[in-house]
């Protein structure tokens, strides 16, 4: 089973959640990184890193010697990744975004593959938690690339070993956010109880509703701001799984990386009770609560 | 004329907040914001629309049901996954598509549309603290950072035409494409951090960024009092880097309580907090350049 | 060098500079033997998420202009017009069309040896 930790405002406490929720697991479990612009998730499992790997994707290679500059390449591409004018044939690896379209158009097979660095991917063991995460190389523009091919790692690791993962997702609800929480069982959305913890929830929930999945809430510093978001939440039947205290001696630990589920017994309760409830919401028996807009 | 964006790296640190305060505190301004994937400034300044106007970008591929014979190439060359057959047959995901337009050049049927994407809205209001120009992209769109540009334009355009010398935007959180765009032409950034270690690593993330963009960065450290040792590595970091730290500034449960009221925390009754923002933004706009 | 483009917020020489190459209004290409003008629009780079820039260069290579004169130039954009071998003058806004193309014809100006805007 795959739990997709999400939130439309950033700062809400994602991590926080994911790394709690990953340490209270009660079986072999996989705490994933997608947040690759900023990960954060390893400062709070402190993982051993087992191995890494640089992540590349292809972007057009051209053999000039072959190329008639007719053009077709440079038309089909939406994304001005190679351009023909004139006599000139330009490649901008940068803007490529790996759809292989000028390779299969080229009717010189001139074309071939060459690398743009997209970041790295790393993965290791925190006690008994598994640990996988990308990290974007600074000045590389698009996340998705990179998020895709530690999807495609996390794959791997659960057909090998077996198990549940936890992923950490970025932020927002555009297309980062969404490409993280595509391929997961279930969504949890954490977030504040003010207004615009509130307002980016809403947005958030619009954003993954047409994915089908079923969805809870997080409501992390509840006691915060107003009751605005349990008045949306009991509207749009969307169950509450855990509610996190207002509290700062939370937010004083937090700020010294520790694990929020160890700070107290009645911590550790709340996120047990969470895993259990994320893995009621996953049961065919149990009737859809997810929260449709 | 100058262009402040304030930023963050790690989101949740106070950025909209502050930017908020500054935009009340700030003469003769336009102010953006540059979070179209989140907008959240709306909420503090209460604008009303004069212009709106729909943002398309890109497009997406359609295939048409009675001129698809089956053949499926298009998704065996589809690189994202977005082609799927089921008891209907073949159909594009469009919250996979990524709008390459591969299947529609190889289809051997043209049996694959390929309209323009509407994204978002994007908006020219008024607020109690001058124009604010501002965008909603749809909920899973695409956020390329071309819609960051055309608000940064229509604010440029704005400035010139009212007299005012200043752009002031609340930027988005992370590294990527929008963050990118909003640093274009930008004059300085403000780094809002806070004392933990996800606000030290994301800060120094985005610091890289804005060095490989050559934009001037300077530092506000949010919550100061949080963890005094964490704030303390961040200031040491700022020195070694030469990034001026504008600001420290406590934990205030004033910034809430202002954003529940639809307020900026400088339109309440002054605290220390609220006293320590003024001499922020004096120190931002020497900074900046601006002649005050 | 006998054809130069400016970027313009308009079709005629009495418009403004437009200051930006890749999401210009359009191009007043002018024959500096004959002091013919005709201009091309630029709405196709416009409505492109990314790109523009080259979208833009694209078209002012195939009109045939050896001489660029605008406001700031990105760095794709710059490449691909050094590579088509078109010269770039930069930071000529505030001017209009006419006053730019005399600024050039005078020898007043600078080609630039690198793009005056940082990317994105």
């Amino acid at each position: 089973m795959i739990t997709a930790v999400a939130s439309g405002k950033g700062g809400t406490g994602k991590t926080t959640v994911a790394a709690s929720l990953a340490t209270v697991w009660d079986g072999p479990v996989l705490g994933v990184d997608l947040d690759v612009e900023e990960p954060n998730l390893h400062l709070f499992l402190q993982p051993v890193i087992q191995g890494s790997q640089m992540a590349h994707m292809m972007v057009p290679a051209v053999e000039e010697a072959k190329c008639t500059y007719c053009g077709a390449c440079s038309e089909l591409c939406q994304f001005k990744a190679i351009s023909v004018f004139n006599q000139v044939i330009l490649t901008f690896p940068e803007m490529c975004h790996g759809c292989g379209g000028c390779m299969a158009i080229c009717p010189e097979k001139a074309i071939s593959s060459g690398q743009r660095e997209l970041g790295e991917i790393s993965w290791g063991r925190a006690g008994d938690v598994g640990f996988l995460a990308g990290k974007l190389r600074i000045g590389e523009a698009m996340s998705p690339p990179l998020m895709r091919m530690v999807k495609t790692r996390l794959d791997v690791m659960l057909a090998a070993e077996g198990g549940d993962a936890i992923i950490d997702a970025p932020p927002g609800v555009s297309c980062p956010a969404v490409n993280a929480v595509l391929d997961s069982d279930v969504i949890l959305l954490v977030t504040e109880p003010t207004p615009f913890g509130v307002y980016d929830f809403i947005l958030a929930c619009e954003a993954f509703a047409p994915l089908g999945k079923p969805m809870g809430a997080v409501i992390n510093r509840a006691g915060l701001g107003n009751d605005a978001i349990y008045r949306f939440c009991r509207e749009k039947g969307l169950p509450i799984l855990a509610e996190i205290p207002y509290d700062r001696a939370i937010a004083e630990a937090y700020a010294r990386g520790r694990i929020i589920a160890d700070l107290s017994a009645g911590l550790k309760s709340t996120f047990v009770a969470l895993r259990d409830r994320i893995r009621d919401l996953t049961k065919p028996s149990q009737p859809q609560k997810a929260a449709h807009a | 004329m100058r262009e402040i964006i304030i930023i963050s790296g790690k989101g949740g640190t106070g950025k909209t907040s502050l930017t908020g305060a500054f935009g009340h505190l700030a003469a003769n301004k336009i102010i953006c914001d540059l979070d179209v994937d989140a907008p959240d400034l709306h909420l503090l300044l209460q604008p009303t629309h004069e212009r709106q106007e729909e943002f398309y970008s890109g497009h997406e591929a359609e295939i048409v049901r009675d001129r698809c014979d089956g053949c499926g190439l298009c998704a065996t060359m589809c690189q994202f996954g977005a082609i799927r057959e089921n008891g209907a047959g073949f159909m594009v995901d469009p919250v996979r598509c990524e709008g390459c337009k591969v299947c529609v050049a190889f289809c051997p049927s043209e049996a694959i549309r390929f309209p323009e994407k509407h994204c978002g809205q994007w908006y020219v209001s008024a607020t109690r603290f001058g124009p604010l120009v501002h965008a909603q992209l749809f909920p899973g769109a695409e956020n390329s950072g071309r819609l960051v540009m055309i608000l940064k334009q229509q604010a440029k355009e704005l400035a010139k035409a009212r007299g005012a010398d200043l752009v002031l935007c609340d930027g988005a959180p992370g590294i990527g494409c929008p963050v990118i765009s909003s640093l274009s032409g930008a004059h300085l950034a403000v780094a809002v951090t806070e004392p933990t270690p996800s606000g030290r690593h994301d800060l120094t993330r985005v610091a890289e960024l804005c060095r490989h963009f050559q934009t001037a960065f300077a530092v506000i450290i949010n919550k100061h009092d949080l963890n005094p040792e964490e704030a303390a590595r961040i200031e040491a970091f700022c020195q070694a880097e030469s990034y001026p730290v504008i600001a420290r500034l406590p934990h205030d449960p004033l910034v809430t309580r202002a954003m529940v009221q639809g307020l900026v925390v400088t339109e309440l009754p002054e605290t220390a907090f609220s006293r320590e923002l003024g001499h922020a933004w004096t120190r931002i706009e020497a900074l900046a350049g601006l002649s005050r | 060098m006998n054809r130069i483009a400016v970027t313009s917020e308009g079709p005629s020489v009495n418009d403004q500079v437009d200051p930006r190459f890749g999401r210009a209004a359009g191009f007043v290409v002018v024959d500096l033997e004959t002091m013919d003008t005709n201009y091309i629009d630029n709405g196709q780079s416009q409505v492109m998420a990314q790109g523009a820039g080259i979208q833009a260069a694209e078209l002012v290579a195939r009109a045939g202009v050896n001489c660029l004169l605008t406001g700031y130039v990105g760095p794709k954009a710059f490449q691909a017009l050094t590579a088509a071998g078109i010269k770039v003058v930069q930071n000529l806004e505030g001017l209009t069309v006419g006053a730019a193309v005399e600024r050039f014809k005078s020898g007043q100006v600078e080609m630039a040896q690198a793009a005056n805007r940082t990317g994105r």
